[in-house]
């Protein structure tokens, strides 16, 4: 037998253990998929509360009098412009304009950093990021400093509001502060990834489950439920929100991707930008399009799309939507077949079935 | 939890075998494993299926399976309930939400499957 490397594990995995989770591979990491049911779950974030454990997710500081000159010269989005305890999402592409991950920057103040990336990612951008510090800056690997929870939905505010002294009102969408939360230290960010108002909070790893016991207790008058990766994936793709290996890897720009809005060519050099410029005045050929089913049957990741019957692009994520009770999904297609109202096929088994480009995102919260 | 009348194969199917005909359906493991499903793709009736190929699909929120043919034969009557009730998988999978019925073309086939204790052996060492 071929010895299989150790799956590692967050600080809670007793405790999904505990709570009858459903456990899977994901990036290497041993992470609840599932709790009670992945519709349940979803339906928990959508109407009420849910609380995910992220811990998976990796941690890079970087710091330094040059810290925000580096920022901005290994991401996509503006770093610089950011004040201090504001968060924005951005992208690390390679020289080629491809993505070397999507992640989310906070700026905790001038000279510090905080970068939080994705789990099968975090080696490779940490290096990625070290590789192009030609400034007076330090770049930390911090993720076994960081268990993060995310506590998602209309009721997110109202049960974290019970374990921490700040205002969360005040907290405006993608701004973070330094507190506590259940005398945890504790970086509270409004930030998420789900489509719903709601928190992700880094806390120390030792305080985690007790932090994850205090959240389920504080909301449960609400209905709150753990939710696992399963529905993570729902929320996310409702929302139209990227999965790198999905949406985006390195063979695709932000362009594609419809990340345009994070890409700030004007703001001076970056890693990738010379490519995204030359693949902008060559135009686009291809892009990300959300589609509904029109036939039964569901599209996967991977399963192939037809136009007029040839093949003309591929299924990035598909799932059931529990929220419009339909199926549907996010497909690459060449940039002139990806208007809104186009009939395309997706191939399930070699038989196509109908789906139409939709707009996106499939679900929008009301506010 | 796995009754004593139903035969069962590696892949999670049960068979409940009926003089030259069979009733077949996904066992309760199964559908644990699964998750909430939301989609079942069965054939038409008439159609000839063969032991081990697939013979149709049962999709939850997260990922399609196959079904394989626990038997040969020609499927002679299909599960109305589930084209509009696919949970119905979940919570009755050995009773209510079987999938299809065959006729029989090698019954002795049904030797080579498990019976409910080899069955429930098998999922605890798969674990």
């Amino acid at each position: 037998m071929v010895p299989v490397a150790a799956l590692r594990a967050t600080p809670l995995h007793p405790v999904h253990r505990a709570l009858g989770a459903k456990l899977v591979n994901f990036s290497g990491w041993e992470m609840p998929i599932q709790y009670s049911g992945i519709l349940e779950e979803h339906r928990a974030v959508r109407t009420a509360a849910g609380l995910f454990d992220v811990s998976h997710m990796g941690e890079i500081e970087v710091s330094g009098p040059e810290a925000g000159a580096l920022v901005d010269f290994v991401t996509t989005n503006h770093a610089r412009k950011l004040h201090a305890g504001q968060a924005q999402y951005s992208g690390l592409l390679y020289e080629h304009g491809g993505f070397v991950d999507d992640i989310l920057v906070h700026k905790v103040r001038e000279d510090h950093y905080f970068v939080c990336v994705n789990a099968g990612n975090q080696e490779k951008d940490y290096e990625h990021i070290r590789a192009h510090n030609r400034f007076d800056a330090e770049v930390t690997f911090a993720s076994d400093r960081f268990a993060q929870l995310a506590v998602q939905g209309p009721k997110a505010l109202a049960t974290l509001q019970k374990l921490t002294q700040v205002d969360l009102s005040t907290i405006r969408s993608y701004w973070f502060c330094d507190n506590h939360v259940a005398g945890a230290s504790a970086r509270i960010a409004r930030t998420g990834y789900t489509g719903e108002d709601g928190f992700e909070i880094y806390i120390p790893p030792g305080d985690a489950e007790r932090v994850w016991n205090e959240l389920l207790r504080a909301g449960s008058e609400f209905g709150i439920r753990p939710c696992g990766l399963g529905a993570r994936n729902t929320l996310r793709l409702e929302a139209k929100l990227a999965l790198y290996g999905h949406e985006i890897d390195a063979s695709i720009t932000p362009l594609e991707a419809g990340l345009e809005w994070i890409v700030k060519v004007d703001k001076g050099e970056f890693v990738g930008r010379d490519a995204l410029l030359r693949r902008k005045e060559k135009g686009v050929t291809r892009r990300l399009a959300g589609f509904e089913m029109q036939d039964r049957g569901i599209a996967r990741d991977g399963y192939e799309v037809h136009l007029d019957g040839s093949p003309a692009g591929w299924v990035t994520s598909g799932s059931p939507s529990p929220a419009l009770n339909k199926n549907i999904g996010l497909c690459y297609l060449p940039s002139d077949g990806a208007q809104i109202g186009r009939i395309i096929q997706i191939m399930i088994r070699s038989r196509p079935a109908g789906a139409v480009v939709v707009p996106t995102p499939f679900y929008q919260r009301a506010r | 939890m796995y009754p004593d009348n139903l035969r069962y194969t590696k892949e999670h199917e049960w068979v409940r075998l009926d003089g030259d005909t069979a009733v077949i359906g996904i066992t309760d493991h199964a559908q644990q494993e699964l998750g909430d499903i939301v989609y079942v793709d069965l054939p038409k009736q008439g159609v000839a299926v063969e032991q081990g190929k697939s013979l149709g699909t049962v999709e939850s929120v997260k990922a399609v399976s196959d079904i394989y043919a626990p038997l040969s034969g020609e499927v002679i009557e299909i599960n109305p309930l589930l084209a509009d009730a696919p949970e119905k998988l979940n919570e009755d999978p050995h009773g209510e939400a079987w999938l299809v019925k065959i006729r029989l073309r090698a019954p002795a086939e049904a030797e080579k499957l498990m019976s409910a204790a080899e069955y429930q052996t098998y999922i605890g060492a798969e674990k």
